[in-house]
């Protein structure tokens, strides 16, 4: 990227707004017209920064420390309950921070666009939000998450909290395990954060919560189709080359592409595909939750129509669907596509799955 | 910091001294010797390599665009600029001592997979070498090996997985030849990734897909031993060394 910004050595941009003067669309315009994908944004140094202070502003139910990064719900620690942490690269809103409060989670850490935070930011959101009762850290499988909540869980338990970690591998389009970082944590992670989240309202304890976010985690798979790949504040143009024709089956969520790339399909012949590489991975045998999941870029139009070819590819291979969830919620930055995670539940985890919620971006019952 | 067209990388970088402005093809100059170096050499040998991937940044991210998600040069360029800028604020007195806090500080600001293996790299690297004011090559080339273990036990990769090892190991092997040997083979190292298919991290989900593209995390890790030789040669000729 021709640009001549150079972050100050803690990676803030300094000056004020009216000064920050990006050089990238002119730039482009010399060079490739086609990556020149225009952004609201000021700067690629402040995205984080600035949506957090949005994020702030917009919700003076949470607690956002901005510089620090983490997002906090305001009443905790809450006495007597054990708390949830997540956290992973920003580009997936409202994925984590958007599921802080009230039966959901405790505290949210973002770090750098599609790069996992650092074990700082976790050990503080730990300790901001630790009741005594114990606090469990829900990870996204990819080595960078691994690796910091890892870090993040030694520096805690030096200060006295108790950890436990579940870790969130449901993408069915990584085949080979052995061979691969292993399966990615996608979809699933709201099921997760939701569910578990629920039990730990409820009062239950640390072990508890733990085994009942693990049961949500093995009874989650996902997959995901790209219409178009991302576009990253620090690249300013598509991640990878997607020609108009053809769209990229089995990706995940960080602008990577996928497994197998087929010419254009139908709403229907994706939903098809996506089912059936869903129930080939492991066939339920009972009552599913649904995520119909947007990328980013794709119109709740649209997701409402492929959520109806869902339904219907479900319904004929003969698996019920008690509760449905539409919209986008996993995301991939500016990416148009979609992703579906079924998430095979118990009348216990659907009792979970129904309690109240009230965070910026689920919020219901009560 | 913004919207200062044409500004030099390296002014932003805070160098300390003029020494790195020296950036002498490496078969050009004399072989850099193994003499042992201070503290003060091993927060040049950071500044260098910070100002090294300042300027592979670009290219960084775009082979990170091809098998990862675009972000490595942005990633570890924000991680060197607070490591330098940290050894320069506190000026730790031992070449240990200066890794460790590097090392620290990535672990701090790099993020992803990244940080904690840099992380990791530099602060193993700087405890091997315990409080020993100066250290020679081959002292160094020792505390890399346990430092170098421990990324390949944290990351859990060996040889051949397209990972930073690819460029690591071979330097590592060719260091007893000389920093000029270990830079040329961390470089050959990071280029014989390209038909590698990769096992480990992001690139390892695109399978087969993986071929053809070069690994950033070998790439950067280049980076740490042709910095290191262009170091050691600047501080012999300053010192005027045979």
């Amino acid at each position: 990227m021709p640009s001549t910004r150079r972050p100050d050595p803690r990676g803030a941009v300094v000056g004020r707004p009216s000064e920050w003067k990006s050089d990238r669309w002119t730039a482009y315009a010399g060079t490739d017209g086609s990556l020149a994908v225009k952004q609201l944004i000021n700067v690629p140094e402040r995205v984080v920064t600035d949506a957090l202070r949005g994020m702030a502003a917009a919700h003076p139910e949470l607690s956002v420390d901005v510089e620090r990064r983490v997002v906090v719900r305001r009443d905790a620690p809450v006495a007597g309950k054990v708390a949830l942490v997540s956290g992973g690269g920003s580009g997936h809103e409202p994925l984590h921070g958007g599921f802080v409060g009230p039966g959901m989670l405790d505290a949210a850490c973002p770090g750098e666009v599609f790069t996992s935070p650092v074990p700082d930011q976790m050990a503080r959101a730990a300790a901001a939000v630790d009741s005594g009762e114990g606090v469990l850290f829900v990870v996204k499988n990819y080595t960078g998450d691994v690796l910091n909540f890892d870090m993040a869980a030694e520096l805690a338990e030096d200060e006295g909290v108790r950890v436990a970690k579940v870790l969130v591998q449901d993408d069915v389009a990584v085949t080979d395990s052995t061979f691969t970082a292993g399966r990615r944590g996608t979809g699933g992670t709201l099921f997760v954060e939701k569910i578990a989240g629920a039990a730990a309202a409820e009062g239950a304890p640390l072990e508890r919560v733990e085994r009942v976010a693990r049961r949500v985690a093995e009874a989650c798979r996902s997959f995901g189709v790209a219409l178009t790949a991302c576009t990253t504040p620090a690249k300013g143009g598509p991640t990878f080359d997607l020609p108009p024709g053809e769209l990229e089956l089995g990706i995940g969520i960080h602008g990577e592409p996928g497994r197998e790339r087929r010419p254009m399909m139908t709403s229907g012949e994706i939903a098809d595909a996506t089912v059936d590489a869903l129930l080939a991975d492991d066939p339920p045998n009972g009552p599913v939750l649904a995520l119909v999941n947007g990328m980013g870029g794709t119109p709740l139009l649209e997701l409402y129509g492929f959520n109806a070819e869902v339904q219907r590819a479900l319904g004929e291979r003969g698996v019920a669907v008690p509760r449905t969830l539409v919209g986008n919620y996993v995301t991939s930055l500016d990416m148009a596509g979609c992703s579906v995670t079924l998430c095979q539940v118990d009348e216990e985890l659907l009792r979970w799955w129904d309690a109240p919620v009230a965070t910026p971006a689920l919020r219901w019952g009560r | 910091m913004v919207g200062r067209a044409g500004r030099h990388p390296r002014a932003a970088l805070g160098t300390v001294s003029g020494f790195v402005g020296e950036q002498r093809d490496m078969r050009d100059g004399r072989e850099p010797t193994g003499a042992p170096r201070d503290a003060a050499f091993f927060r040049h040998w950071l500044t260098a390599v910070a100002e090294a991937v300042e300027e592979e940044a670009d290219r960084l991210t775009e082979l990170d665009s091809a098998i990862g998600d675009a972000d490595h040069g942005t990633n570890m360029r924000r991680g060197l600029a607070a490591a330098v800028s940290a050894v320069e604020e506190e000026r730790p007195p031992t070449p240990g001592a200066v890794l460790v806090l590097a090392g620290r500080t990535l672990v701090s600001t790099v993020g992803g997979a990244s940080g904690p293996l840099y992380g990791t790299l530099l602060r193993r690297t700087g405890k091997a070498l315990d409080d020993a004011p100066e250290v020679d090559l081959g002292e160094l080339a020792g505390a890399l090996r346990t430092g170098v273990d421990a990324v390949a036990r944290l990351g859990g990769a060996t040889a051949g997985d397209k990972t930073m090892l690819d460029a690591l190991l071979p330097a590592l092997d060719a260091l007893g030849d000389g920093l000029d040997a270990a830079a040329r083979a961390a470089e050959k190292g990071a280029g014989d990734t390209v038909p590698m298919r990769a096992r480990k991290g992001r690139a390892s989900y695109l399978g087969e897909r993986s071929i053809g593209h070069q690994d950033p995390g070998a790439t950067s890790s280049a980076l740490l031993f042709t910095a290191l030789a262009r170091t050691a040669r600047a501080a012999d000729g300053e010192g005027g060394t045979p």
